[in-house]
């Protein structure tokens, strides 16, 4: 038994071997021992590493369904109910994978929803904001393309309606569908290339993004929940004095978070797999039938709002267009917000109210994107809608004559 | 920041008010007769009958192509003797998957549309629904069958229950349709008391475990100001 002392010589040396090959340790030192983030981070700053934790699930689970589905029209929906019948613990992989998609949505709109709150998009961040958006759109394609896989009736019909939106584009239109379809209808063919999509190329570009997202965000800096930089104040050893390594303080806080999230998503994956028809739609358990339309065609809930905003406007190009710009609109934030204090803590009376309003909308949208496009649901969606772009139209003349308070030079904390 | 709050409440009140207009639309139009099935696919005994009754009544049309005789067998506490005695009647072996000598063909022909796979009949259509729909048959001359059905107008299958349902009172035929209802729940995720099972330990697990991060934690910051 080599004691204490030779066993750290030995690892040392391996360390120095490889040091002088590959910057492991810099790295190290770079993006987690000396990387410093302020030390009042409150809960809504536990998104980003939960996403990155969801990510991760989604792909080990994924890597493994993709080992025993079979990407055809005909063999699709029982290669499903075979991983959840036959294979060992396939039904754990394919409801944390299914369970996975729900919760990947739901901590990236609160990762969004924090960055709105204390203005994390704001100068110098503009790149971080962008290249998060950017994710967020993949993630949306990546959504879209796994949903047709389970080969249900209402992944279908949802594929169907989705494709069909861009022959609403003039002239290129059906060309565009067809070319897209790869047939004159969803078969397949789609299938196949859906499939392509969504286990290697959409995942390669999420994870190149996510690289990017992280290697600018080390850059600047993480903003906190007051918006000021701790850069400004730094001790002898030239480290911001209200920050706290990233390792191992921060990693040691997103530990227990992560630990309380990971009891939510299992106690989904093995009580609520379905979540009332929100997760695993009743609607695909049935195979795709060509011939058979469901009752209402709806996209899964975290798209809905989306769904919404489109079925409010009663021109069908008009409203894809509308839609498009529902979400492109996320990119000029920075930009549109022309307030100089980044944190909603010392912001003004009029983004609070809009950006209250901005979400009271984004939910009803979700709502009514569920439901029947008639009646008052289309009423209350054009209502909504409306508030929806206001709140982006509206913001420079809304932000430039905020009364801010005053900002403080140290960030708040409260041990 | 009394404003935000106040906004944030209004928030979560239309978030609940919402959600209580979902559950409330999925509640309405429904048959005064209309009850839940609350089934426990735990009850072993429930699961047999529910078996035999499948078997005797609906399997000559219908298949349960998702699952093997021997599979059921095993999950009912059934030996092979009593597997192949009671519940296969055709020439299936008892690895095999459950599946009916009907050809679709003729089916269709003679009802109008081949009968479902009902392997995951309760979970596309629920367990309330399947169980009304064997309770709300009832006498209609003009239909091509001789019955209709409350949940289901028009439907292209007969009444095959009739003659149990002459034969036992309403307490012992609900009782006889919710036995089918449970075994078919359970045919459409047969291991789902394993991942409820399970789960609890993973939950208890994560629990634990969470003591101990939260403790870890504590530790790092005490020394933060």
């Amino acid at each position: 038994m080599p004691n204490n002392e030779d066993q750290s010589m030995f690892s040392n040396t391996i360390l120095r071997w490889i040091d002088d090959r590959f910057p492991l340790s810099s790295l190290i030192r770079e993006h987690a021992t000396d990387y410093y983030a302020s030390k009042n981070f409150n809960i809504w700053y536990i998104f980003g590493v939960l996403s990155l934790v969801v990510l991760v699930i989604q792909l080990l689970t994924g890597i493994f369904l993709t080992m025993s589905y079979k990407p055809s029209a005909k063999d699709a929906f029982d290669s499903v109910e075979y991983i959840m019948r036959s294979v060992e613990w396939g039904w754990l992989i394919r409801y944390m994978h299914s369970t996975g998609s729900s919760f990947f949505f739901i901590v990236v709109y609160l990762h969004m929803f924090r960055a709105m709150l204390y203005g994390s998009y704001k100068k110098p961040r503009e790149l971080v904001w962008i290249v998060g958006m950017l994710i967020y759109f993949c993630l949306m394609a990546e959504a879209f393309f796994g949903y047709l896989l389970p080969w249900g009736n209402m992944s279908y019909w949802a594929a169907q309606v989705i494709v069909n939106l861009f022959g609403a584009i003039p002239y290129v239109g059906e060309t565009l569908t067809e070319w897209i379809r790869g047939d004159y209808y969803i078969s397949d063919i789609t299938l196949n290339r859906f499939f392509a999509f969504h286990v290697i190329a959409i995942p390669l570009g999420i994870i190149a993004l996510v690289f990017a997202h992280i290697l600018a965000l080390h850059h600047v800096g993480s903003n906190n929940p007051d918006g000021i930089e701790i850069k400004n104040y730094k001790n002898e050893q030239g480290n911001p004095i209200d920050g706290v390594a990233f390792h191992p303080y921060h990693t040691s806080k997103d530990l227990v978070w992560i630990t309380v999230f990971l009891i939510l998503f299992f106690a989904a994956v093995f009580f609520a797999p379905e979540m009332g028809g929100y997760f695993l739609e009743v609607d695909n358990f049935e195979p795709a039938n060509a011939l058979q339309t469901p009752e209402h065609i709806v996209p899964a809930w975290y798209l809905t709002p989306y769904y919404a905003i489109l079925r409010a406007i009663p021109n069908k190009l008009m409203g894809v267009i509308v839609l498009a710009s529902s979400v492109l609109f996320f990119l000029f934030l920075p930009w549109l917000d022309k307030c100089k204090v980044k944190s909603i803590r010392y912001r003004g009376w009029q983004y609070k109210l809009a950006l209250s309003c901005f979400a009271i909308s984004f939910l009803a949208l979700g709502y009514l994107g569920m439901q029947p496009a008639s009646g008052i649901y289309v009423v209350l969606a054009r209502f909504f809608t409306v508030v929806y772009f206001i709140f982006f139209i509206m913001m420079p003349f809304y932000t430039r004559f905020e009364k801010t308070k005053a900002v403080p030079e140290r960030v708040v904390y409260k041990k | 920041m009394k404003f935000f709050k106040i906004i944030t409440a209004c928030f979560l009140l239309l978030f609940v008010v919402s959600s209580g207009l979902v559950v409330g639309a999925s509640e309405g139009n429904k048959e005064d007769n209309f009850l839940a099935a609350k089934n426990d696919v735990s009850d072993l005994n429930s699961l047999q009958r529910g078996a035999r009754n499948f078997f005797n009544y609906c399997a000559g049309c219908h298949s349960l192509k998702f699952i093997r005789y021997n599979q059921i067998a095993q999950d009912l506490a059934l030996d092979e003797s009593q597997l192949i005695q009671n519940l296969i009647f055709t020439q299936a072996k008892a690895e095999d998957p459950v599946t009916t000598n009907m050809l679709p063909t003729d089916s269709s022909r003679w009802f109008g549309k081949t009968p479902p796979d009902l392997s995951l009949i309760t979970r596309s259509r629920g367990e309330d629904q399947v169980y009304n729909f064997l309770r709300m048959f009832y006498e209609d001359l003009n239909s091509p069958t001789g019955t209709d059905n409350k949940i289901l107008p028009g439907t292209s299958m007969p009444n095959v229950l009739w003659l149990v349902q002459e034969q036992s009172n309403e307490k012992e035929f609900d009782q006889f349709t919710l036995d089918i209802v449970n075994f078919l729940d359970y045919v459409s995720e047969p291991n789902q008391s394993e991942r409820k099972r399970i789960g609890i330990w993973v939950i208890l697990f994560l629990l634990i475990f969470l003591a101990f991060s939260y403790g870890l934690y504590k530790d790092i910051w005490k020394e933060v100001h």
